[in-house]
């Protein structure tokens, strides 16, 4: 969606959170709506938390890890859990498994846990996705730095992170277009390995915004001399 | 029929200073679309209580989003609003002996108010049940119409129930504060926390001597520290409950105790007790017990922003949003692990949650004794809150709804 010719146009994204009718009060419960429930419900206890609380840069993961950790009460099963990284997952898909797979095991391997009964239950929400142009657009690296430094903290997230889910690839907006607009093609890489787990988006953003004003300085007059 | 006029306005760029101006920027991007569509916002009171001083604010802040907003009030008789406290109390799950004539004067001042209503915009948002039957005016139109539960309808009165259900059903959608307080419905449910105001009375910043001036006037002394407990003294907020707990933490650690709210005076069941809180604390001056009159604003921020922990030890809650109002304040805050609190005090990251008195008390020591812990816990719920609990929030919440039912939803 950002291609446009060379230009890169920003989007900024809202979502709304949809309550759900699956819920779960154990950890068999849990698999089984994990099985069941729609992709944008895995989408919004994954994604769409990560960017919610992106200001927690110790431990908290998903939804699904911290509600493990504090209602049921299984330290490993959460720490697992956790453990997934969304930027693995070019597809809703491929996270719904692993996340089955993680909590199907627990359940085999600890018969006796998968029934009792979690502090709080679970629910199962979804988000609904609304996006709408910012209202500017980027041709080159300075326009490019400025758009980056007027966005919003959920635009930000969109570009950087989810975009990995529109494009099927195990990078981000910036990155896809830096390399296949701009040809910059380690630039792209570095903006890709910024770690969205130990940063807030201000930080992360921060780091990026110093990755480009490297590259422009690498494109000043003079700087070859 | 003029619709209410808002009493406070502040202008949406003095909440760049605190959401930063990408945030601003994008409300504007997302009104854009919505520029000049007509929303109409009905509830039952202009005011007093939370719906009331959530659209005062609200309503302003979407008219200069450029968003053609009124605000309707619908009027009813004692008769009326007998019969809709009642309603409200059944759908809380408390017993409701139904009586056919309840359900007459609820459909006789639903009809007076759709003769007086206008009821004609793109979008309208219907807070609560009184109002819910005014559903029966969208008849054939394309507008859409939302209905805003601000009450917890997970354990309704069944009678009650069945009487609003065929109303809320003909709704695009209903909106609810909290999962747990959901049903399952035939309309798509949405999730919208509430939000506090950061430029209100309650939340603003003060200055250092405003608040210095505000502890002596309750014999409280800065130097020690002070646990509080803003609430009305209700039994689900166990004042009582925080006595308890504060008397363990005082075998250990030197501490004072403010448990504050709002008068009880007209209140029968409040007033009772607060004479149990009195009778409580009597003997310690180290516990001060404040009645606040109609819940001083300005003062309960002093307050909050005095305290060395806030606790919100109820044992029943709806949202319990003096628990952002605390973490807006960058106070650690301990508080039960009921209704929508877990979802501000996520334990160990932005708070501490607790399930009993010795719990609670165990929490406070333990922050009392690693305050760098405990400013940790408020940086972070500071900055929860500012992500998820502000009214700049769910303002983007509202018009991401209308885009979506507008056609704008992009995935």
């Amino acid at each position: 969606m950002q291609l446009n010719g060379t230009r890169f146009e920003f989007f900024t994204v809202a979502y709304l959170t949809r309550i759900g009718n699956l819920s779960a009060g154990t950890l068999a419960e849990l698999l089984a709506g994990l099985e069941q429930c729609s992709d944008a419900s895995i989408f919004h206890h994954t994604f769409q938390t990560l960017s919610s609380h992106h200001f927690l840069t110790e431990g908290f993961s998903n939804d699904f890890a911290q509600w493990v950790l504090a209602d049921a009460n299984r330290d490993a099963l959460a720490e697992q859990l956790a453990a997934l990284d969304i930027r693995d997952y070019p597809s809703i898909a491929a996270l719904r498994e692993d996340l089955c797979r993680v909590v199907r095991a627990f359940c085999e391997e600890h018969p006796e846990f998968a029934r009792q009964s979690a502090l709080e239950r679970f629910y199962f929400c979804e988000s609904v996705e609304v996006n709408v142009p910012f209202g500017f657009a980027a041709a080159n690296l300075d326009e490019f730095r400025d758009g980056i430094s007027r966005l919003s903290h959920a635009s930000f997230f969109f570009h950087f992170i989810s975009s990995r889910l529109r494009l099927h690839l195990r990078t981000n907006d910036f990155s896809h277009w830096l390399a296949n607009g701009l040809g910059l093609m380690p630039l792209a890489d570095n903006i890709n390995r910024i770690d969205i787990y130990t940063n807030t988006l201000d930080s992360a953003r921060a780091k990026l915004l110093r990755l480009l004003d490297r590259e422009r300085r690498k494109h000043e007059p003079g700087a070859d001399r | 029929m003029n619709p209410v006029q808002t009493a406070s306005r502040i202008p949406l760029d003095d909440y760049a200073a605190v959401i930063g101006a990408g945030e601003l920027e994008e409300l504007r991007a997302l009104a854009k679309p919505l520029q000049g569509r007509s929303v109409e916002m009905v509830n039952s009171t202009a005011v007093g209580g939370g719906v009331a001083e959530i659209l005062n604010r609200f309503v302003p802040l979407a008219e200069e989003l450029g968003l053609r907003i009124r605000w309707d009030v619908m009027t009813g008789g004692e008769d009326f609003f007998a019969v809709t406290k009642s309603f409200h109390n059944a759908l809380h799950g408390e017993p409701y002996h139904p009586d056919p004539r309840d359900f007459d004067v609820f459909r006789a001042y639903t009809d007076l108010n759709l003769r007086r209503l206008s009821l004609d915009s793109e979008f309208v948002v219907i807070h609560d049940p009184q109002p819910a039957g005014l559903i029966a005016a969208r008849k054939n139109s394309s507008a859409h119409w939302i209905w805003r539960c601000h009450i917890d309808l997970s354990h309704p009165d069944r009678a009650v129930w069945d009487f609003l259900e065929p109303f809320v059903s003909k709704y695009d959608g209903a909106i609810f504060s909290s999962p747990e307080f959901a049903r399952q419905l035939s309309i798509p449910q949405y999730l919208f926390h509430p939000a506090i105001d950061p430029l209100s009375e309650k939340n603003r910043e003060l200055p250092p001597e405003f608040i210095a001036d505000v502890l002596p006037r309750y014999q409280i002394d800065p130097l020690r520290p002070i646990l509080t407990q803003i609430s009305r003294f209700d039994r689900l907020k166990d004042p009582v409950g925080v006595i308890r707990a504060y008397r363990i933490v005082k075998r250990y650690l030197d501490c004072q105790l403010v448990l504050a709210g709002g008068s009880a005076s007209d209140d029968p069941e409040g007033a009772e007790v607060l004479k149990e809180v009195q009778h409580a604390a009597a003997g310690d001056p180290d516990i001060k017990v404040l009645e606040l009159p109609a819940w001083a604003p300005l003062e309960v921020n002093a307050l909050q922003r005095a305290s060395t922990i806030v606790i919100q030890k109820s044992l029943r809650e709806g949202f319990g949003l003096t628990v952002s109002e605390a973490l807006w304040k960058k106070k650690p805050v301990v508080a039960s692990a009921v209704g929508g609190i877990p979802t501000q005090v996520i334990h160990k990251h932005t708070g501490l949650l607790a399930h009993s008195v010795e719990g609670t008390a165990y929490q406070v020591r333990f922050l009392l004794s690693h305050p760098e812990i405990a400013a940790r816990l408020g940086e972070r719920g500071h900055a929860h809150v500012k992500e998820n609990f502000l009214i700049t929030q769910k303002l983007k919440r509202y018009l991401t709804l209308f885009l979506m039912l507008a056609g704008n939803s992009g995935g």
